[in-house]
């Protein structure tokens, strides 16, 4: 029982760093219906500030200013930093293909990817980097009831995901930007003779949808992982499976998809085979697919000619 | 008379017009060739030139290069490029199947040649103890990689477009997952556990093919062989694409719901085309296994995908020569490149065509290139006076072109700090280059143009693969941008 509960704890960790992969994935394909495929690479990038960041404030041994604003200060200059990386891949890479044909974003995105990690690599050099969590933030910290452990960072992840979440929503729903962004996902055109500002909008929702990703790389590297040019791939390729589990285009589907997705990764790790729980967890997706098209939440579209 | 002036000369020019067109021709049909977009200028030259001559003049050039390139050339090296290439023409015709023609968009696609590959390392290496006859092993691997295409392409029946994107993407990880955790499986009924693909170590020892009591134990054969089946796989693919069968094809890909309307039969014909693009994939494969002698599964992971798709879509998706044309380019560019003397003149004249397209008049083009060597005097004036340290010439010249720029360029010490800098100054520039006035534009062109010489001595020069990488990555996206029907497909409007 107490394996079980530990397994979901790590689960629910693991899947709220996809669920924030996937937002991003989910929301740029509601607005514009691409896939973004240098997302993961934005991801890549995040992880990378938040390195610098920490580093440029002391590195982990002595830190200049005290653990709890480093990781403040880590987590808002990634996010700005891969904003602002979103909205310029959007200029380059996406707006002159707005009215091209399907494949061209499609082929362009691969383009970024490949760009930003061998940038990356150029940049940074082939090291993996590790931000070195636990000697800073000690392992004894966090609680435990009924034989489940959750230390400190997983609680922080945890806690900072959902919450995450909570303002997307917050943004999606109540803003001004968030409604216009409903907006031109139900239907672009009648949105642009409604006098919306469609550029504005769309800019917003690269801007929070790489500001995400770039969180969701930070988190990565406090639960301890590599920090390397090619850590985007697979996180991101789980980040898009669980867009596409919950329904690619609604934003509970990707957070449900994210939530979920690590679960079962985690339960299959725990249960199955460690070797094998990636096979797993894309043969579900496929699986997914083909049961129901449009995903666990999302609304089934109509071909239109 | 003034009067009956202006009907006379319609009539005339409508007695002319009826008389270019012929009883029976229809005008829209007759006027065809004027209504395809062409741009003017040198940018429609490669349409231009390429429309004018013949197709059988170009393939017979092009088969006769290759002859005599079998015949005659004795390096090995050489000769491993050219099998490289015949392997990568043949992927690129298998993706232009199911990409080109039937509009498929299939990511997973570099799986099937990674199973070929796989297959016949399995079949004839040490690995799990087989040594199969050719033959069958060949014959098994396009019989089993069919197979695997037609399963793969049931999805495509019920979803469209990207989604069917997402799937065969994941078909594509699963295979590269699965061969890396194929290493180490433990049956539920065997005590202990089972290696079958050796994981990320790779098979080696694998056995060369063997036809007639002939070992291909030379390079050659290889190139031989690749060069008699792209040749067969291109009169096939192109005599098939003029049958109904082809025409279908692209029907679906312009508009499956009218094509389905029609009578075409949409779902037999997209697992047709899964299915000979997946068999060709899988042969490919298995001559690859063959002639390499060992097999990796990083391999047959994303990188070389996009590679393939670069090609495809360079040379134009859907015409057999564009996937010729973007094949060579792929697999023939990098490895001229590795040659840093090659790889440095190619980049001047790749500068020189740029700044002239750029600056499009003769003057303009002048004042670019007076610009950049102002500013690299300047440049070397002004740190050589505030004397910071430099990299000892004999350490960053490579050939004659860097020993002819040494004269004029300012290397720092620290050179991966500053190309550093140069590479994100430099990518800041260009971003801001194309959104703002031309005044500014004009002052930008030579530093950007400085920047990047210096940039290309001090960084990539030296690091040839991340440097092809990126220049793959960067011409993706503003090949995508300026010519989405790539060099030598025919623009197409989509209806949506």
């Amino acid at each position: 029982m107490s394996y079980l509960g530990q397994q979901l704890v790590n689960g629910l960790t693991l899947g709220g760093v996809y669920a924030l992969i996937a937002l991003g994935y989910t929301l740029v394909y509601g607005v514009l219906q691409i896939l973004n495929f240098a997302h993961g690479d934005v991801y890549m990038v995040g992880a990378f500030i938040g390195f610098f960041v920490m580093v440029g404030l002391g590195g982990p041994l002595k830190p200049s200013v005290p653990v709890a604003v480093m990781i403040l200060i880590m987590f808002l200059v990634a996010m700005l930093g891969t904003g602002l990386l979103g909205i310029v891949i959007e200029r380059f890479a996406y707006r002159p293909l707005r009215n091209s044909t399907r494949i061209a974003p499609l082929i362009s995105a691969l383009g970024v990817s490949i760009l930003l990690q061998n940038a990356a690599l150029l940049l940074f050099s082939a090291n993996i980097r590790s931000y070195d969590t636990s000697s800073y933030i000690s392992s004894t910290l966090g609680f435990s009831f009924a034989d489940i452990t959750i230390d400190g960072v997983r609680l922080f992840v945890l806690v900072l995901s959902i919450a995450l979440m909570f303002g997307l929503a917050r943004w999606v729903n109540g803003t001004q930007v968030g409604r216009a962004m409903r907006a031109i996902a139900y239907d672009r055109d009648a949105a642009v003779m409604m006098g919306i500002d469609v550029d504005k909008v769309i800019r917003w929702t690269f801007f929070v949808s790489a500001a995400l990703a770039g969180a969701a790389g930070v988190m990565n590297g406090l639960l301890l992982r590599g920090v390397s040019n090619g850590m985007g791939l697979v996180p991101g390729l789980k980040g898009f499976t669980a867009a596409v589990v919950g329904g690619i285009g609604s934003i509970p589907g990707a957070m449900l998809g994210g939530l979920l997705l690590g679960v079962v990764e985690s339960l299959a790790q725990g249960y199955l085979s460690t070797n094998f729980s990636d096979t797993i967890t894309f043969a579900l997706l496929i699986v997914v697919m083909l049961l129901k098209p449009n995903g666990l939440l999302g609304k089934r579209a109509i071909v239109k000619a | 008379m003034s009067e009956n002036q202006v009907p006379e000369e319609i009539q005339e020019s409508a007695a002319t017009e009826a008389a270019k067109l012929g009883i029976g021709t229809d005008e829209w049909v007759a006027q065809h060739e004027e209504r395809i977009a062409r741009k003017k200028g040198i940018k429609g030259l490669p349409q231009l030139i390429n429309e004018s001559i013949p197709a059988w003049a170009r393939w017979g050039v092009l088969l006769l290069i290759s002859f005599a390139f079998g015949a005659f050339v004795d390096n090995q090296y050489l000769l491993r490029i050219g099998v490289n290439l015949g392997l990568f023409v043949m992927l690129s015709y298998g993706l232009n199947i199911v990409m080109g023609y039937a509009g498929l968009l299939d990511l997973g696609y570099v799986a099937f040649y990674g199973i070929g590959a796989y297959g016949y390392a399995l079949m004839s290496s040490e690995q799990i103890g087989h040594h199969w006859s050719t033959w069958l092993t060949v014959l098994i691997i396009i019989i089993g990689t069919a197979l695997l295409g037609y399963i793969v392409s049931l999805p495509s029946r019920r979803l469209f477009g990207d989604y069917l994107a997402i799937v065969t993407l994941f078909f594509g990880q699963v295979f590269v997952q699965l061969v890396l955790a194929s290493d180490n499986i433990t049956f539920p009924w065997a005590e202990d556990y089972v290696d079958i693909t050796a994981g990320a170590n790779g098979i080696p020892g694998i056995d060369p093919f063997s036809f007639f009591g002939h070992k291909f134990l030379n390079i050659r054969d290889y190139y031989w062989l690749l060069l008699v089946l792209v040749a067969l796989l291109t009169i096939a693919i192109s005599r098939v694409n003029r049958t109904r069968i082809g025409r279908a094809w692209r029907t679906i890909r312009e508009d499956a719901l009218a094509a389905e309307s029609m009578g075409v039969m949409v779902n037999r014909l997209k697992t047709m085309a899964f299915v000979t693009g997946a068999a060709i994939a899988g042969l490919a494969g298995a001559i690859f296994a063959a002639m390499q002698t060992a097999v990796f599964v990083s391999g047959f992971d994303m990188p070389l995908m996009t590679m393939i798709y670069a090609a495809v879509i360079l040379g134009g998706s859907g015409s057999l020569a564009g996937a010729v044309m973007g094949a060579i380019v792929m697999s023939v560019l990098p490895e001229v490149l590795r040659v840093t003397n090659y790889s440095e003149i190619l980049f001047l004249a790749v500068l020189v065509l740029t700044l002239a397209a750029v600056g499009k008049s003769v003057k303009r083009f002048t004042i670019n290139i007076v610009g950049i060597a102002l500013i690299g005097f300047l440049v070397k004036i002004l740190l050589g006076a505030a004397s910071i340290k430099t990299t000892p010439t004999k350490e960053w010249v490579v050939g004659p072109v860097s020993r002819a720029l040494s004269h004029w360029m300012y290397v720092p010490l620290d050179r991966v700090l500053w190309g550093n800098c140069a590479f994100v100054i430099l990518i800041v520039l260009i971003a801001y280059f194309t959104t703002t006035t031309p005044r500014i534009k004009s002052i930008l062109l030579p530093v950007i143009g400085y920047l990047g010489i210096f940039l290309w001595e001090v960084r990539l020069v030296t690091d040839v693969n991340t440097t092809r990488q990126l220049l793959i990555g960067a011409m993706l996206v503003v090949l995508m941008i300026t010519r989405p029907q790539g060099f030598l497909g025919k623009a197409r409007v989509e209806v949506l």
